[in-house]
């Protein structure tokens, strides 16, 4: 492999790992804001402790976000130094804004939140926590902005002189209607993502009949929270896959491995053939949907990839550019099929939630213990749905842009930095997969004691064994 | 002065704030196996910065995203010559950060042990990097006709970058044993006024070495000025600390690293990346400057933004102001 190839699938690499825990966190801090609103409104205790207890994972999980973000950050200037040249200004502008707008605000505010419990008057340490739910959005709108002008640039001219794009309009480029699409998708997808977790969680703890009356609450919020957003999702679905068709027509096309113009264009669920999707044996099809997911109508025009491809080279001179048409196809599939999966199971969630509902005999409830070890497998594969759809997701949407990083403006192969070697991108790579493998590990078993011991009684602040402190934080001290 | 002089003197702030605000937490960090005796120790020694080296690290991120907005070229010459520096100091903060927020996770002295030395080598890290890049950078790259990188891989160059990595890490200790003396009681102040006492003299030096340097290199009449205040500074800081004076003691390290980065920008100044291969080709505010508009939409965004950064930020230092107790 050469330079380009690894800077590749180290971008690739390091920015899906990233992205399994930023929606997590943009989910959760929302989540958790709420059960803290909760307990403040009502008084209850059984609100206080789910505040902490999932602020305890959301901890966790922002440790780990954070420095990987900073990753993304100087892997511009490390491996893409060309493209960064070319685009600098541009990209730039939002990257800073997110730092200064989001980031302080996150960080500052979690910080606050983790230490203030005892030094911030309930009001303002729940405004903390807020601070930081409406700091995650704002860094996705960002980001999320940044990268939809990667996928339909707009707001720029190409300086004649040095031939690299400047600003003219900064607002174009944060209200692109790519952006909006972008954004809703993804801010919907991630409280499905938190959700689903939270759900995950407190159906395991039912199932084993552990604070059934702390976990009920939960289960029933998280449920709806991935119902209410899967909806979000799906919609803002469609919205994106008919700005990509206007914008994007080879990624759309790829999407559904489509080489001729068809109209009207089935559907396919799945499909056994040729990898690429050009010949095919057999194929459960659904008619007019993949017409109504390009273009609203049922007959309508979806043009296929050898259509394209002629109309790519008209316009921007001769080459290949067709993405990687299977990763483009199954990784399509996999998102709306894992994320489909999990709103389904939430809504089966919801109406399992009447087995604790503590009005149940004896009889019914030893029948039904066998139904529960199946809800605690359940519940643990739960939260894997969403995040392997987030994936899929990106895979999808980075490897249908190929071969462009700004589409139609610059080449992906023009973008890696001149002096860079493929032994420091072979070292980086290593280096980063063995940390990040780690990581892994060690925050999956983080997660999963912090999950197992439940949430913590009211008054367990007593055992962190600080002494006459003032300063020692609550339940959630270092 | 006009708008793109205002932008180098902006990026170099962020530099200033996160090398004198994470400063103080590398400090803490390598400092806290040797100022904590104890796991409750240095759990105390790592509380002090618990609530805020997050925010600090944030720092960072505007200090390196924006060259990447108004400076362009300097950014890619910068990190793609500084690749592996740059990888080393990545994966030692994405270590730290992790340690400091899983430590207290398990109740389990080995697991805090794991931690405790992943923080300090986290922290011992990037001090020494980031000290050898700001050497490096004032010797300056091989940066071509086309204003790109063209050199080899580039660790530490000569005695430039050892000079600054000495000098950083010097710097960090001292800061950090200050600030330690500054929000602790009991044994842990004591050993940390001990250790600032050590560690104090040696900053000097190394400061005085470094900066020399740059001042031959490539210093001005204003680079002699802030750095003779920059070893004035940490000087004085070493006499606040025998005095038992620890708020002044930290102002004298603050204003001592922060006139030591912003020594080094002035005598940059007006190269962002000085070329070795050919002077002509130095990479200037002027050559890799963005265009105006962009720089407008900058200057209107820091201008709202950075005044509710700055006021949040220092409230959260208020709201933990009160020093902590070992138990």
């Amino acid at each position: 492999m050469d330079v380009l190839d690894l800077a590749r699938l180290q971008f690739g690499m390091t920015t899906v790992y990233h992205f399994l825990f930023v929606p997590l966190s943009m989910g959760l801090s929302a989540i958790v804001a709420g059960f803290q609103t909760a307990w403040l409104r009502t008084g209850d205790d059984r609100y206080l402790r789910l505040t902490r207890f999932f602020g305890g994972l959301l901890v966790v999980n922002f440790a780990v976000g954070v420095p990987t973000g900073l990753v993304q950050e100087l892997q511009f200037g490390m491996n893409w130094s060309a493209f960064s040249v070319f685009v600098g200004e541009v990209l730039g502008v939002p990257l800073a804004l997110e730092a200064l707008l989001a980031f302080f605000l996150e960080s500052t505010f979690l910080g606050l939140w983790i230490f203030g419990w005892d030094r911030l008057p309930a009001r303002v340490h729940l405004g903390c926590m807020w601070a930081v739910a409406i700091g995650t959005q704002l860094s996705a709108y960002v980001i999320l902005a940044a990268n939809s002008w990667m996928q339909h640039p707009v707001g720029f001219a190409i300086d004649p002189e040095t031939g690299r794009a400047t600003l003219t309009d900064f607002v174009a480029v944060l209200t692109s209607e790519m952006a909006v699409v972008a954004y809703a998708h993804t801010a919907a997808a991630s409280f499905v993502t938190a959700g689903a977790l939270v759900a995950g969680i407190s159906f395991w703890h039912l199932a084993r009949r552990n604070q059934v009356g702390v976990f009920r609450i939960a289960a029933r919020a998280a449920c709806a929270v991935v119902l209410v957003a899967g909806i979000g999702v799906a919609v803002s679905g469609d919205m994106q896959g008919k700005v990509m068709s206007e914008r994007q027509p080879m990624k759309m096309a790829a999407a559904e491995a489509i080489y001729e113009t068809s109209a009207p264009a089935s559907f396919s669920v799945f499909t056994i053939g040729t990898l690429d999707g050009r010949e095919e044996i057999w194929s459960l099809r659904v008619p007019y949907v993949s017409s109504f997911l390009a273009t609203g109508r049922l007959d309508g025009t979806v043009e296929g990839i050898d259509d394209v491809q002629r109309e790519y080279v008209a316009t921007y001179g001769p080459g290949d550019y067709l993405p990687n048409v299977p990763a483009t196809y199954w990784n399509f599939r996999l998102m709306i099929g894992f994320g489909m999966t999990a709103v389904v199971a939430s809504l089966a969630g919801l109406l399992l939630l009447r087995r604790w509902d503590g009005r149940g005999r004896g009889r019914r409830r030893r029948r039904s213990a066998r139904g529960d070890r199946w809800v605690a497998r359940a519940a643990l594969t739960l939260p894997l749905l969403p995040l392997l759809a987030n994936s899929a997701g990106w895979v999808f949407t980075e490897t249908g842009r190929q071969p462009w990083l700004a589409f139609g403006l610059f080449r992906t192969a023009d973008g890696v930095s001149p002096g860079t070697t493929a032994s420091e991108v072979v070292v980086s790579l290593v280096a980063f997969a063995a940390v990040y493998a780690v990581l892994a590990v060690v925050e999956v078993g983080l997660l999963a004691r912090l999950a197992r011991k439940g949430a913590p009684p009211v008054d367990a602040d007593a055992d962190s064994g600080d002494g006459p402190d003032a300063d020692a934080p609550l339940a959630l001290s270092y | 002065m006009d708008i793109p002089v205002v932008w180098f003197a902006v990026v170099a702030f962020f530099w200033v704030g996160y090398l004198v605000l994470e400063g103080f937490d590398f400090g803490v960090g390598m400092l806290s196996p040797f100022v904590g005796r104890t796991d409750g120790q240095r759990q105390a020694v790592l509380r002090t910065i618990g609530p805020v080296w997050d925010g600090n690290e944030v720092w960072l991120v505007v200090a390196v995203g924006l060259p990447f907005a108004v400076f362009p070229q300097w950014y890619a010459a910068l990190f793609s010559a500084f690749y592996l520096p740059a990888l080393a100091v990545l994966v030692a903060l994405v270590g730290r950060g992790v340690a400091l927020e899983f430590r207290g996770k398990r109740d389990d002295v080995r697991w805090h042990r794991r931690c405790d030395a992943a923080v300090a080598v986290g922290s011992f890290v990037p001090a020494v990097v980031w000290g050898a890049v700001l050497g490096t950078l004032v010797q300056g790259l091989p940066v071509d006709a086309r204003g790109t990188y063209a050199g080899g891989p580039v660790v530490v160059d000569g005695w430039p970058g050892l000079s600054g990595a000495v000098a950083l890490l010097g710097l960090c200790a001292f800061h950090g044993a200050v600030f330690l003396a500054l929000r602790t009681t009991g044994v842990l102040q004591v050993r940390a006024l001990r250790t600032a006492r050590l560690a104090g003299p040696v900053a000097v030096v190394a400061v005085v070495a470094f900066l020399a340097y740059v001042q031959l290199a490539r210093g001005d009449v204003v680079s002699a000025v802030t750095g003779v205040g920059a070893v004035l500074a940490v000087a004085a800081a070493l006499v606040a600390v025998w005095r038992r004076r620890d708020g002044w003691a930290f102002a004298g390290t603050a204003l001592g690293i922060a006139l030591t980065v912003v020594t080094v920008f002035v005598a940059l100044f007006p190269a962002v990346v000085p070329s070795t291969l050919d002077p002509g080709w130095t990479l200037t505010v002027e050559s890799t400057v963005a265009s105006p508009y962009a720089l407008r939409t900058m200057t209107v965004v820091a201008g709202i933004l950075l005044p509710f950064v700055l006021a949040y930020q220092g409230w959260s230092y208020w709201v933990f102001r009160r020093r902590v107790v070992a138990p």
